[in-house]
Parts: structure tokens; sequence; C-alpha cells
């Protein structure tokens, strides 16, 4: 008993003291404001008297301290606000249970309240936190670019019919009968609703009507659904943005007026072709631009990651400008730029935006829960059972009527149908969020004297999705047996596979003359390739084939996660095996051969784990060093300005491989450890040899291997390697991670001249191909050891977004 | 009848890097659904339509023993395209060939790429289906087992199939009655 008090106390002092400290945050906010009212006008006196002293030499103490708050007023609350936001997320997390039976959304909608209580009784007036400005200019962005830029283009283009039917007819839908029913409803009921005119009433339907995308990923990203729902919800909710804001300005301008004629109505509908097709038009040139930029910052490195946010930011300012769809411009402009830029940068900068759009984008969403709390708190609110209820209930109703009318018509179309359990999700993920609120509150008062009420009612739908729904939408899945998240990553076999089917389909069907959307797709493909990746990606990588850049980030993925375990002494691989190249290559019918492949004697069990041992601490020692950088330059990456010097070493060391190939059978040098399967895998994915050529041969003596005498400078062969080949020179992301501590040892050799490595000049032949190679490895900075950053990262080939 | 020569002249296909793979499972005996291996001179319409009927999408009566069936025979077919010399067995050979081809169509590009992958592809299949192997031992090469298992995840009776939105092709069952 003592014992448990004592871990309860103890899990409970970090969370009391976050508690403190979020009090305290708080207090300083609220309070500091009413001190700053009678600072600044002390500071004002303060400066009058300040002139009139330089006349009267009136002596005063010079102020030692003074406070001056109204100074950096707007960026404190901010700041705190942000703070606040980042602590609360902290918070949740540290209580245990807390988080998995409430979404995150919720709890923060909860805090905002609080928060908004507790500014009003500190203040009587809280400041209008959730401007609509605010929101659409600088809350909003940065989420939707980072679904955008992480969105798994091919579910997306496979489904992007069924998420379009969603998103547009879908809305549209929801819109008018939503809007229908509750101006019939208004006039049934005989209260003053029965003032609201129909014109106002589609207004709302819009407004309310569309899935919020905020929300939806905020929910959809705890329970961790299969795919294909995942993409449907999450598409329409993009999607429908163009469907909403085409709507509310159509209302909102009828509103005025009064009447809408046919010819509004035709209008309408261009206006919606406009705003989308215009919409994904300024995000594409926007994404090219940005594309084209990315070529030639090979020089800048460091402000690389700036270029993807600007340019994506501008696509979706210059959208709003003409009043086109932002958010399409920002999908357009992130999915267009990806896969280019992605070739272009540096290995860091892409960590670096790939981090910063999920923080930015974690901030925002916090904050806007927080906000759509306070703003709850704030509101002048009108509440109408009638009206309030009502539209929570149509809301639910239009939506399931919708998702199973859609669907019923959807899948004579599909091939993989929508079973019931995926429409139930469906509807069920259909959330409203903040924009709804915001779009709510752009309405002007002065046109619309329900306004209040709208506004309540929209708050009440919003709570009534994110609460309702989005608490018992996990139990739910759990319940229906929904299909999860697989969680596996792409193996090689996989990923050959999915091309080999590609050309397949596209082959039969030219081979039946029916161009359907496979040969379509191969046809942008080559087009893509031919002309558009020449243009945009610098030089050199433009010719990588897809299968191979998959390949070498494989390789890299798995070296990283083999230099991070710390030298090989577990497996990379997901299934621990002992089988090695040596099983699978080509019995060679003459059984005498057969000893030829094994000419090289194996180390005992000892030995090898004494290798290891030396090798992983040299390894942790190179790791250590990490060159300090000023902030203008980071380290410095001889490897990625190389390139043309690479291609005439890649072909000499072709020559050399050869040569060694044959020299291998003459050397009697102890092998490390033959049957590890990532060494021999390493031999024989180079074809040479990569064992150990102990000492005495550097020194070119050619007397018998002795295994006691090896040194730590083993000209290749760390036993634990990955190797991966340059296959085409041009490719940056190929490793030569020959060997790790030949490689670290190059490195710290051409920086503090400590450990020697140069092999003495070679008198021998077999030494000096190596020794050529050796000058030549040292040169090549491997792109994972510089960046010790993503250890435990998610492949971004992923379609989820973390 | 169609002949070989008549499918290579068909102009779309020529920028296709598995052409001859694809034109050679159309006269292969063994996607004949029948018991016959080596490959034929000549096809008529009815072995066409065999060949096309592989690539059937499963729809909404289809049951799960009938999406298994279907998941397998699509295998198959791109088994049979992959075994060239229908030992049962893809070597490592064979599976080279087959990364050579997909890769062919890149341009410049050196046989050792092609072959890492291959051969990185290989050690995964056999690590995955037989992993406790001694030095010793030799893996023969992918059985159809092991393909199986190996890209199970793929679905591919979802995923390798011909839409035809005009004609039903559940239709075109060439005299096999099912369903």
């Amino acid at each position: 008993m003592p014992s448990r008090t004592g871990a309860g106390s103890g899990r409970s002092l970090p969370e009391f003291g976050l508690l403190l400290l979020v009090i305290f945050v708080l207090l300083e906010g609220s309070l500091l404001p009413l001190g700053a009212a009678s600072s600044t006008s002390k500071s004002c006196e303060e400066a009058k008297q300040g002139h009139t002293e330089v006349h009267n030499f009136t002596k005063k103490a010079f102020p030692v301290l003074g406070v001056d708050y109204g100074h950096i007023k707007n960026p404190f609350e901010i700041s705190l606000w942000v703070l606040l936001a980042c602590l609360m997320k902290l918070g949740f997390h540290l209580i245990p249970r807390l988080s998995s039976i409430v979404p995150e959304s919720c709890l923060l909608i909860v805090v905002g309240l609080l928060v908004g209580g507790l500014i009003k009784l500190a203040r009587e007036e809280v400041p209008p936190v959730l401007d609509s400005k605010f929101f659409f200019l600088y809350l909003l962005p940065p989420i939707i670019l980072d679904a955008g830029y992480f969105l798994p283009i091919r579910p997306f283009m496979e489904n992007l019919g069924t998420i379009l039917m969603f998103a547009v007819i879908g809305t549209l839908w929801n819109a008018f009968f939503i809007g229908g029913l509750l101006y019939g409803i208004c006039q049934i009921s005989n209260s003053d609703l029965t003032a609201i005119g129909i014109l106002p009433c589609l207004l709302f339907g819009s407004i309310i009507s569309a899935v919020d995308p905020v929300a939806v990923l905020a929910v959809f990203e705890e329970i961790h659904i299969n795919e294909l729902l995942h993409i449907l919800v999450f598409g329409e909710s993009l999607l429908n943005d163009a469907v909403t804001v085409v709507l509310y300005h159509l209302f909102e301008e009828f509103s005025v007026d009064g009447s809408v004629t046919v010819l509004d109505g035709i209008l309408g509908v261009i206006s919606f072709l406009v705003v989308a097709l215009g919409g994904v038009l300024f995000g594409a040139m926007y994404g090219f631009l940005a594309a084209l930029t990315s070529r030639f910052t090979s020089h800048t490195r460091v402000i690389e990651p700036l270029f993807a946010f600007l340019y994506s930011y501008m696509a979706y300012l210059s959208a709003e400008v003409f009043h086109l769809s932002g958010i399409m411009a920002l999908i357009a402009c992130g999915a267009v730029m990806r896969p280019y830029i992605e070739a272009n940068i540096s290995h860091k900068s892409h960590t670096t935006i790939k981090y910063f759009l999920k923080m930015l984008s974690s901030v925002s969403e916090t904050l806007i829960f927080i906000f759509l709390g306070v703003a709850t708190v704030d509101g002048r609110h009108s509440w109408n059972w009638i009206f309030v209820t009502m539209s929570v209930v149509l809301c639910l109703v239009a939506r399931v009527i919708g998702v199973v009318g859609l669907t019923f018509i959807i899948n004579k179309f599909r091939i993989v149908k929508l079973t019931t359990k995926d429409q139930f999700i469906i509807a069920y993920g259909g959330l409203r969020g903040a924009i709804a609120f915001s779009l709510g509150f752009l309405l002007k008062e002065d046109h619309f004297h329900m306004r209040d009420m709208f506004l309540t009612a929209i708050i009440t739908v919003i709570f009534f999705t994110v609460f309702v729904q989005g608490m018992t939408i996990k139990p739910l899945v759990e319940l229906l047996a929904v299909k999860k998240k697989q969680e596996a990553k792409r193996s090689i076999n996989e990923e050959i596979h999915t091309q080999f089917l590609d050309h397949l389909l596209t082959g039969i069907e030219d081979i039946c003359g029916h161009y359907g959307h496979h040969h379509w797709k191969d046809k942008l493909n080559r087009f893509n390739k031919k002309y558009v990746k020449k243009f945009l990606i610098v030089s050199e990588r433009s010719k990588e084939p897809q299968l191979i850049a998959f390949y070498h980030k494989m390789e890299m993925k798995q070296a990283i996660q083999l230099v991070e375990s710390g030298g090989g002494s577990k497996l990379p691989s997901a299934v621990p095996s002992t089988v090695s190249m040596q099983n699978i290559q080509p019995k060679n019918p003459p059984a005498t051969t057969k000893p030829a492949e094994r000419v090289l004697p194996q180390l005992s069990k000892g030995r090898e784990e004494e290798i290891r041992k030396i090798l992983r601490s040299n390894l942790q020692r190179t790791r250590q060093r990490l060159h300090s950088y000023n902030r203008h330059t980071l380290v410095a990456d001889p490897y990625e300005d190389g390139f043309s010097d690479l291609i005439l070493k890649k072909q000499r060391m072709m020559a050399i491989d050869k040569k060694i190939k044959e020299m291998t059978n003459y050397l009697t040098v102890p092998a490390a450890a033959p049957d590890s399967p990532t060494m021999v895998r390493a031999r024989l994915a180079s074809g040479r040899n990569t064992d150990f050529i102990p000492a005495q041969q550097q020194k070119g003596n050619k007397k018998p291997s002795d295994p006691q005498s090896y040194n730590m400078k083993p000209v290749s062969g760390g036993v634990p390697t990955i190797q991966v080949d340059l296959a085409s020179p041009q490719s940056p992301d190929s490793v030569r991670l020959l060997d790790e501590l030949g490689e670290a040892d190059g490195k710290e050799q051409e920086k503090d001249q400590g450990l020697t490595m140069k092999l003495p000049g070679g008198s021998s032949r077999p030494n000096k191909p190596g020794e050529t190679e050796n000058t030549r490895e040292q040169q090549k900075l491997t792109r994972c050891l510089s960046d010790p950053g993503p250890s435990a990262d998610e492949d971004e080939d992923e379609p989820f977004l973390p | 009848m169609i002949r070989k020569e008549n499918l290579e002249n068909i102009p779309a296909l020529a920028e296709n890097p598995i052409k001859n793979q694809i034109i050679e499972a159309f006269f292969d005996k063994r996607n004949q659904h029948g018991n016959e291996v080596g490959s034929f001179q000549e096809i008529g319409f009815e072995q066409f339509v065999m060949v096309m009927s592989h690539f059937r999408p499963p729809n909404l009566k289809t049951t799960k023993e009938e999406k298994q069936e279907m998941r397998k025979e699509k295998l198959r077919f791109l088994f049979n395209m992959h075994d060239t010399d229908g030992d049962g067995i893809i070597t490592l050979q064979e599976y080279r060939k087959v990364v050579e081809e997909l890769l062919s169509n890149s341009g410049a590009m050196d046989q050792d790429a092609a072959h890492e992958i291959a051969d990185a592809a290989m050690l995964e299949v056999a690590s995955t289906n037989v992993p406790q192997m001694s030095p010793e031992d030799h893996y023969e090469g992918i059985t159809f087992q092991h393909f199986e298992q190996i890209l199970k995840d793929l679905e591919m009776e979802t995923r390798m199939f011909i839409r035809f939105l005009d004609v039903d092709t559940t239709t075109m069952h060439c005299g096999k009655a099912t369903s």
C-alpha cells in the first residue's frame, strides 16, 4: 500500500507542477493587461514629465525598473495563447487514460471553455480570438498544407470519382435539404422564426453542411481506420471547400437582394467550376514554380524549406484574392510540388519541411479548438429550442440519407464496393468544425438579424458532432470490426509487383484497344518523365527510375536503423532469419566449383563478437562528433556537391571491382562471419570482396594471414554492413555505406588527424586498388551519418498522416 | 487466329517494358486452365478470352471463397509470367530478368542495380517463408506458395482487373460456368 501511494504521488507531482504552471500562465495573461492599463498611463505621464524635466531640471530618481506592457502586448498575448495550447497538449498525454477515451479535440474545446470563462471573470470582456480573418489567414493554411503535402496520391486518385461525388453532390444535397426543411419548420412554427426567409435558411444550410477537414483529421487520426475510408472522408472534407465557397457567396449575395433566378443558378454552377478549377490551377502553378526554384538551391540548402512554405502560402493567398478555393489551391500546390522538391532538396531540408509542417499544423489545430471554446463563452447567444435542435437532427438525417443514396449510385461504378459498414463510418465521420463557425461569424449583422441564432445553432452542431460523434466513433469502429490501417511496410517485392502490374494492365488495355485509366496514367507518367522531370529536377537525378529510388530509400532506411542499433547485433529486417545470399545463389551444377565459393574460412564466434564490440564502440564515438554550425551554414555536405566527379569515380570503381573479383580467390583472409546475412548480402550485392584485409597486407606483406592481428582500420568489410551500390551514377540517394567505420574514420581523419587511415604507399598489388578505393570512399559523405535526426522516423511513403 | 507477330505489331505496346512477357502470356498454355505446358504458335478467340478472363473484377456478390479463388488465379497468371521455363519455381535468374525488363525502359542502366534489387527481393521472399536456413541449405526458387505469401497484402483480386464500362465482363466466362 505505501508503495502504491508513493508511486501515485510520484506520478501526480509532475502533473501537479504542470497544472500550477498553466494556472500561473493564465493568471499572468489576465492580470498583466490590467496592470498594463495603469502602467501605460504612468509611462505617458512620465514621458510628459520627462519633457518638462528637461526644462525644469527637477531632480527625480532614474527609473531603474519600469513596466511597459503596451509595448509588447500583442506578441505577448499571442505567445501566451500558443504556449497555453502546447501545455494543454502536453498535459493530456500525461493523464494516462484520458487520451484514449476522449479525443483531443474535445478536451481542447473544454479547455477553451474554461479559459474563456476565466477570462470573462477576470476581465468582463473576452478578446475576439476567433476573428475570422485570423482564422482563415493564419490558422487554417498550415493544417491544409500539411494535409496536402502528405496526401497519399495513389489512393486519392484511385477514389477520386467517389470523393468528388461525396464532396460536390453530397454537400449540395446536405445544404438544400437542411436549408429547405429548416425553412419549412420555421414557417410551421408559430414564433418569430417565421420571419426568416428561404435564402437565409439556405445560407445557413450551406454553412453547416460542409464536413470540416480539421475536425476530421483530429478525430480520424486517432482511430487508425483503413486507408480507403480515411481517404474518402478526408478527401471529401478537403474538396467540398469549393462547393461551400460558392454556395456561401451565392446565398449571401442573394439574401440581400431577396430572390434567385434561374440565371443566377446557372451562374452559380459556372462559378463553382471556376472556383474549383481556378483554385487547382493556381495551386499547380505555384507548385511548379516551387519545384523549379528548388532545382537551383544546391548551394543554399538552408533556405530550401522556406520555398516550399512560401510558395504554398502565396498560392493560398492568391486564390483567396479572386474568391477562388484557397484550400484546393493549397492541396494542389503541395501535391504537385512534392515529388519534384523531394528529388531536389537535401535530406535535412526534407526532414525540416516534414517536421515544421507537422509542428505548425499541430499548433494550429490546438489553437483552433481552444478558440472555439473561448468564442463560445464570449458570443452573444440566442437560444431557440426548435431551431437549434432541428438543425442538429436535420444534419444527421441529411448526412445519412446523402451517404446511403450516393453510395447506392457509386457502387454501380466501383470495383471495390462500399459495404454498409463503410457507409456507416462515412456518414458518422461527417464532422463539422471551425470553418462553419468562422463562416457564420463572417455574416454581417445588419443583413442577418438572426445571426446570433445561427451562431448558436452552428456551435451546437459543432459541439454535438465533435463531442458525441468524436468520442463514440472509436468504440463503434471496434464494435463493428471495421478494418484497420495496415501497419506493414512496403516490401521490395510488393513494389516490384505493383509496377509490374501497372505495366501489365496498360499492356492488356493496349492489346484490347481499350483506353482505360491505366492507359492515360501511363501516358501521363511518360510525359512526366520525358519533359517535366527534366525541367524541374536537378539534371543528374531526373533519370532515376522509381524502382531504384524506392530500393535506395529502403536501403538507406535500413542502414540508418543499423547504425542506430549500434552495429548490427540485431538484424534490421522484420523477420529474423538466417537466410543469406548464399542460400539463394544459383547452385552451380558441378560440385567442384562449390568449394571455390567457400574459399573464406569462418571466423570463430568469439572473435566475431570482439570484432563487433570494437566496431560498435568506434561507431558510437563517431556519432558524438557532431560539428557545430553557425546559423548560416549547416554541416558541409561534400557528397552533394560533387556530382560530376562521381560519374568518373563510378566508372573507375567498376573497373577496380572487376580486378578485385579476380583476386578474391587468391586472398586468404579471415572472413568476418560469412553467415551473417547482412554481411554476406552486402558482399554479394557488390560482387566484390569486402572482407578484412588485415594489417600485414596493408603493410605490403605477404605473410599468411593471421586472424588475430587485424587492426582497427579495415580497408573494407565492417562486420555488419549494408552496402548499397551506386546504381546510377546520378543518384545521390544511394549510399555507399561500405562500412560505417571506414567512413567514420575517413571523416575523422579529415577533421582531426586522429586515427590513421591511409594505407602505406601501395606496393603490393592487392593493396593498391583498395587504397584508391579508400580515398574515394572518404570523400563520400553518407547522408545518414551526417544526419542523426530521423531515428524512429516514419516512412513518408506511408499512406497516413502521422 | 492470332500469331505473336500480330500482337507485336501493336504500336502502343512498343513502349511497354514488359511487352514480351505480356505477349508470351497470351500464348502460354498454362493460362488456359488446363494442365498443358508449353506455348501455342497461334491462338484462337477462345484462348484469347480465356487469358482475358484472368482480369475479371470481383463484384458485390462474390463470396469470400470466390475472392480467394480469384486471387489465386490472378497470382497464378503472374507467376506463369515470371516462370519462363515452366518448372514451377522462379529462380534467381528468372527474377533478375523480370527486374531487368521492368527497368529496361529507363534508359542507360547497369545490370548490377537490377541484380541487386532482384537479389534483395529474393532474399526477402526466402526470409519470410523459410526463416531458418543453415548456410548449407539452398533456396531453389520461389514456389507458388511463397509467391502467394509474399504478395498477399496486395489484394490482387481488387487491383488486377480491366474495366470495360460498356461490357459486363462477368458474362465472358467462356464456357466455365461460375456464379
